[in-house]
């Protein structure tokens, strides 16, 4: 019974002490950007000039290169955990077959970020080299679509991993009950199964999309890391996540630190947008199918 | 179990009396390790060193939560305002920014001032370029696109490199000027000086810079550049410690680029190691500052002779000189520590 309490207190105070955490988080990086808000205000948001040298910041070049990565990022790899959650969720659900390839797309998770990174540079960039030769277009192989093949591979696990589990919790009586009325599998799985799961699979995807903006290790070492605006998805870019690893270190000026923090607080900014959106989608779609439902 | 923490805890009470903290640059890392590591042999001090970057260096000095700070770029006058009282830079040894490419074969290029601009600005875009060629008679120049790479992290290397550019080229001052992070006006960025490299070996027809010791221990193809007197000079330790052979300022505070030394490699700078100039100012106890101050005065003499063997030119009899009179100038509590 003590026990159990202690327990109870434990938990509560681990509880509500995320909340002050984050907001922490929040006031050291709006603290620290201050300089940078008080000289750039909103307008930081619409400036793509990037100037060290005469200390003129602007978000712009960051924020689309971060948006473009994440987004190809997930059509890219939408398709493929798809593939991956369906055939473990309804074909394969159980086997050796299913354990092994749950296991290793599981495994593709728990792979640092670095090792994706190094992947990238000797394998994925020279192959991208001659992709771009055979276009008649600048042969560097680093770049926005090359970081974008990267981060999907790194995040093929998130939505694959999320969606198999939903896809088996989807209840067995009404896929029975499509069977008996003479429904193919096909059928089934695009008329039953995944609109039943829809939510989860959604959720899914916005777990992926947190993922694909934050990540940095990777990405810098595949981007091309030019602070400009990127011209095409084959010229190189720079990320919101990667800038501020790449320039933090040695930024002796306070403009051009408080800048970079900037940056980390409209980082926060969008992967909290992105959460939360994620979390009214899911919700509302939960609130709907229960309608239907009834 | 126990007598092993017996005897570490008797070998602190005996030998690591002090322990010295620093922060900094990351290029003499290496350097600062083997030399604080044999200085620790002999005295029984130990100097914690974290290479942070230039930038957290000088920021911590500033903070004063270290006991010295390191940094391959000085102090500019208006950043010395942000001190509360003075500091003063040490000289510790030189280095060098070379030019390395890719192209078939690799052969020798030479490069005038004008060549590295115009390719750095993005002018030159072929190496078969006339420019390129007539400098470089003799060597088979491919029809192939120039890719520059340069550093995506900010990095003392590339503040020496933008120093040089600014000096030799006036499109360069007014369009990009110098510092550890710059807009360059073409090119890929790669992190560090291996990224560079790694970036280099790929891309055929690339060019970057990186430092001389990494080109050096890479065996990498490095451009014969022209200097301000008109010599062609190939880098290398000796030559570089030869850029140092021109009129010193008595705070050292001196930028080597584009020297008039007529033997002195053109892309070369010092490294410094910062502290403040009365010690007791930077919070530290007596003994800490005279045990700074004798490991400072170690290191421009008896530690030199580990520059060498991992690529880094020594001080100069000049740079030295100029050296031992600043060691000498710092004070504790108005009190001179070393004479």
């Amino acid at each position: 019974m003590r026990g159990d309490r202690w327990l109870k207190v434990l938990l509560r105070a681990s509880g509500a002490g995320t909340a002050p955490l984050a907001l922490s988080i929040l006031i050291t990086l709006i603290f620290g950007s201050l300089p940078a808000i008080k000289k750039f205000g909103l307008h930081f948001l619409s400036s793509s000039v990037w100037n060290p040298v005469t200390d003129h910041f602007g978000l712009l070049p960051f924020l689309m290169g971060t948006i473009l990565t994440s987004i190809l990022a997930l059509l890219l790899s939408f398709p493929f955990s798809m593939a991956i959650s369906i055939f473990l969720g309804v074909y394969h659900p159980e086997g050796p077959l299913s354990k092994i390839i749950s296991y290793l797309t599981d495994l593709l998770a728990g792979i640092p970020s670095v090792i994706y990174g190094f992947w990238g540079l000797v394998f994925l960039v020279p192959l991208m080299r001659k992709l771009e030769l055979s276009l008649g277009i600048p042969p560097y192989g680093v770049g926005i679509l090359t970081a974008s093949i990267v981060l999907s591979i790194m995040i093929i696990p998130y939505t694959a991993s999320l969606s198999r589990e939903i896809l088996k919790m989807v209840p067995s009586e009404i896929v029975e009950a499509s069977y008996s009325l003479g429904a193919t599998t096909t059928e089934t799985i695009l008329k039953v199964i995944l609109p039943y799961a829809k939510s989860g699979i959604l959720a899914g995807i916005f777990l992926s999309l947190g993922r694909a903006i934050g990540e940095t290790m990777a990405v810098t070492m595949v981007i091309g890391n030019s602070n400009t605006l990127p011209s095409s998805l084959f010229a190189p870019g720079n990320t919101m996540a990667s800038v501020i690893a790449n320039e933090f270190t040695e930024a002796t000026r306070s403009i051009h630190l408080s800048s970079l923090i900037y940056i980390a607080l409209w980082l926060f900014v969008l992967t909290l947008l992105v959460n939360l959106a994620g979390n009214i989608i899911v919700t509302r779609m939960e609130v709907i199918g229960e309608k239907k439902n009834l | 179990m126990k007598n092993i923490i017996l005897g570490l805890v008797m070998m602190a009470a005996l030998h690591g009396k002090v322990t010295l903290t620093g922060a900094g640059a990351t290029f003499p890392y290496p350097l600062y390790s083997k030399m604080f590591l044999e200085y620790n042999k002999l005295t029984g001090v130990k100097v914690n060193y974290q290479a942070i970057g230039s930038g957290g260096g000088i920021r911590q000095l500033l903070a004063k939560t270290v006991d010295f700070g390191a940094s391959d770029a000085f102090v500019s006058d208006n950043e010395m305002k942000k001190f509360s009282s003075p500091i003063v830079h040490i000289p510790m040894v030189a280095g060098a920014v070379v030019i390395t490419y890719n192209l078939p074969g690799n052969p020798t290029i030479r490069l005038t001032p004008d060549l590295i601009a115009g390719i750095f600005l993005g002018k030159i875009k072929k190496w078969n370029d006339e420019a390129l060629k007539k400098v470089n008679p003799g060597v088979d120049l491919p029809d192939m696109k120039i890719v520059v790479v340069h550093r995506s992290d900010g990095s003392g290397t590339t503040f020496i490199f933008t120093d040089y550019l600014s000096k030799i080229s006036d499109e360069w001052r007014t369009t990009v000027g110098r510092g550890k992070a710059v807009k360059w006006p073409v090119g890929l960025g790669a992190k560090g000086n291996p990224g560079v490299a790694g970036m280099i070996k790929q891309i055929p027809g690339s060019v970057g810079y990186v430092e001389l010791i990494y080109a050096m221990s890479n065996d990498m193809p490095v451009a014969i550049v022209k200097n301000k007197t008109g010599n062609f000079i190939k880098p290398s330790i000796k030559s570089v410690s030869l850029a140092a052979n021109i009129r010193l300022p008595e705070d050292m505070r001196v930028s080597l680029t584009n020297t008039e030394a007529p033997y002195g490699y053109p892309i070369s700078g010092f490294t410094w190691i910062l502290v403040y100039k009365d010690l007791k100012d930077g919070k530290l106890s007596f003994e800490k500052a005279r045990t700074l101050v004798d490991l400072l005065w170690w290191m421009i003499h008896d530690g030199q002779k580990y520059a060498e063997p991992l690529h880094y030119a020594p001080l100069s009899a000049s740079a030295r000189e100029k050296a031992e009179r600043i060691v000498k100038s710092i004070t504790y509590e108005g009190k001179v520590l070393i004479k």
